[in-house]
């Protein structure tokens, strides 16, 4: 993985200094809120329901083990022992104390992180497929572009105040794991008639109040033009983008409002700017980069034993059959490790857990960790021969749920539990539904299906994009929960259908109960996903299981 | 016309810790709702919000909250308000644990 020159230690420490002294003039009364919010802000330092909270970067969802151990000092330090992962692949402490900040800080600097630019109106972290660098159906790490994309827009003094926040989403796969059709830019890495790599450029996807999926600005674009391509379409954005607005001021709305041709046009010129501005130095750092994710050295061992292992231990067949992904190197596997325990929080981990995690990235997995958007941790390259021991380490941790996308691998912002803009819970609607279905023994069988919950309008659940979202809203002063059917986050991206009116909190597992009930009864087979039925069936069978069980119970 | 005025507390974040407090009738910031003073009176609401604003260097984000009277004390009227004064619902590891 990437590590800090003398430059980035230098910038971090430098800001972490400045904050210090902010926090210590915002407490001596010398800084008001008003002046200090923005500054709190840039550090991504939230004051949310309950508590402060602090968004910590985790680039591209990359760690080492030190980095989580030190999270884990962080959780138990400073907070109340855990940390919890986000659908941009960072990690939130949800209960810090304001004068403990610089320190913490301090200590995130001590292992390369910080948490800068994880809040206000710039480039958040660039996200990434959570299996780079590993999968076997893909064309090239996209990470080493990631962190090109991370150094040029950290401080970059010309997007600090975009109209709107601004997320960019990369892949090296064209199996769409980065939800990149779903970012203000995504970035698919493809080849052209030559072979050479370049990226399929996607513009004005977003979620929240107005979900778009994004489209192709650019179909093909060299590796070489792609920093400063990106670069145009944000010079672009921040010119054109509204800023009367809050709430038409992403770069998806200028790109309707203006039309994605004109939207081109304005880039293409600006991008003949860029183009001859960039010297190719930043092709000299990308190459620099490259070298700090060279491939681990992969061992050959015979997986005789893993094979054998798995013949005799049902529990230990059933977690390799859903949290195991196909890795590129003979005898290895990508391992998804489920932070969505029946029952529990979806992305918490505790303090404990994470020490777990580093010793298995260290002792297995050529000491590298991901997080995933969709809250759970990766161990990218584990040979087959370990896995039986990485199992046990993790059963012992609470960490071993064989659920990986199935219907308990829930995606849940924090909602009304911790968030102040949330109008609804979406935690404890996620553990519901999870500790449900596990009752029912049924999630197996169901297969496949993706539930993603989101407690507002601002869509950090995804829930757009749950083949079920679920959308809590407050209805004169009442949790109500919308459902929408058909979302998909993948190659295929679309955006849910709305099934009709809400449910009340205590009628919406049902409801998810009845929907799972229509799909089981009437699918072809088996082999007949949850969204493949829907896309063959539509919403009317799941209308008539919603509202009118009454009617046919009648009948 | 405006609309009858319902009782208030006035409510904030401690600067320093964060945590969720409520005015007391004799200008402390109490952990705990119960404790806080129930305002029937808009004008009276006016002047004890200002007095919880101008303590800019103890609490950030003065407002005023609609409550009821209860058995102990206030008690929220609109779910948000109640988490801020249990905590979390997902599990218990917020003011439900917490030493008054």
């Amino acid at each position: 993985m990437y590590r800090y020159n003398d430059f980035d230690q230098a910038f971090i420490r430098e800001r972490v200094a400045q904050f210090r002294g902010q926090v210590e003039r915002r407490i001596d009364g010398s800084l008001t809120e008003d002046e200090f919010r923005p500054l709190r802000l840039m550090n991504g330092l939230y004051l949310q329901l309950h508590a402060y909270m602090l968004r910590v970067a985790i680039p591209y969802g990359t760690l080492n083990p030190t980095q989580m151990r030190q999270l884990a000092m962080i959780a138990e330090r400073w907070d109340k022992g855990y940390g919890h992962f986000t659908t941009r692949q960072n990690i939130q402490f949800n209960w810090p104390k304001l004068k403990d900040v610089p320190d913490i800080l301090s200590a995130l600097a001590d292992v390369e992180m910080h948490a800068i630019q994880t809040s206000g109106n710039t480039v958040r972290n660039v996200t990434a497929d959570h299996f780079a660098g590993a999968a076997a159906d893909e064309i090239a790490d996209p990470r080493p572009v990631a962190e090109l994309l991370r150094q040029w827009s950290t401080d970059h003094p010309e997007f600090q105040f975009l109209p709107r926040k601004f997320k960019i989403g990369i892949t090296g796969s064209p199996n769409d794991r980065a939800v990149t059709r779903a970012h203000d830019i995504g970035l698919r890495m493809v080849r052209d008639a030559s072979g050479a790599p370049g990226f399929e450029v996607l513009v004005g996807g977003g979620l929240g109040r107005t979900p778009m999926v994004g489209q192709v600005i650019n179909p093909f674009v060299p590796q070489a033009d792609l920093l400063p391509y990106v670069e145009a379409v944000l010079a672009v954005y921040n010119l054109l983008g509204r800023r009367d607005n809050k709430f038409k001021a992403r770069i998806k709305i200028t790109v309707f409002e203006n039309g994605l041709d004109h939207f081109r046009a304005e880039v293409e010129r600006e991008f003949l700017r860029t183009r001859t501005a960039f010297s190719g130095v930043d092709q000299e750092i990308l190459a620099q980069i490259e070298q700090h994710f060279a491939p681990p050295a992969f061992r050959n061992a015979p997986v005789d034993a893993y094979e054998a292992h798995r013949a005799a231990n049902p529990g230990f067949r059933s977690w390799t059959d859903t949290n195991l992904t196909a890795h590129r190197h003979e005898g290895y596997a990508i391992v998804s490790v489920s932070l969505k325990k029946h029952g529990a929080t979806p992305g918490d981990a505790t303090a404990a857990q994470m020490r777990v995690l580093a010793d298995l990235a260290e002792r297995y997995g050529h000491s590298d960790i991901r997080i995933s958007h969709e809250q759970n941790v990766i161990l990218p390259h584990v040979h087959k021969s370990d896995l039986p021991a990485v199992y046990l380490a993790l059963r012992d941790a609470d960490l071993a749920t064989a659920n990986i996308g199935l219907i308990s691998d829930i995606i849940a912002c924090p909602g009304m539990d911790y968030c102040a803009l949330a109008t609804a819970r979406s935690i404890p609607v996620a553990q519901e539904i999870a500790t449900r279905f596990d009752e029912l023994k049924l999630e197996h069988d169901i297969g496949p299906l993706k539930i993603k919950i989101s407690g507002c309008i601002n869509a950090c659940g995804h829930h757009h994009v749950g083949h079920i979202g679920i959308l809590g809203l407050d209805r004169a002063g009442v949790e109500n929960y919308q459902i929408t059917l058909g979302g998909d986050g993948t190659e295929t991206a679309a955006i849910g259908e709305k099934t009709g009116p809400g449910f009340a909190y205590d009628e919406i597992v049902p409801a998810i109960e009845r929907i799972v009930g229509a799909y089981l009864d009437q699918r072809q087979g088996p082999e007949e996903t949850f969204l493949q039925f829907f896309r063959r069936v539509g919403m009317e069978p799941f209308k008539t299981a919603l509202y009118e069980t009454e009617t046919a119970d009648a009948a | 016309m405006s609309r009858r005025f319902t009782p208030k507390v006035v409510t904030a974040n401690r600067l320093l810790e964060g945590d969720n407090v409520w005015l007391t009738e004799d200008d402390r910031w109490s952990t705990r709702i119960e404790e806080a003073e129930l305002i029937e009176d808009e004008a009276h609401a006016d002047i004890r919000l200002l007095f919880g604003q101008a303590q800019r260097n103890i609490v950030v984000g003065v407002y005023l909250a609609d409550a009821r009277p209860g058995a102990s004390g206030p008690e929220p009227t609109h779910f948000r308000e109640a988490f801020r004064a249990s905590g979390p619902s997902n599990y218990p590891h917020g003011k439900q644990v917490e030493a008054v």
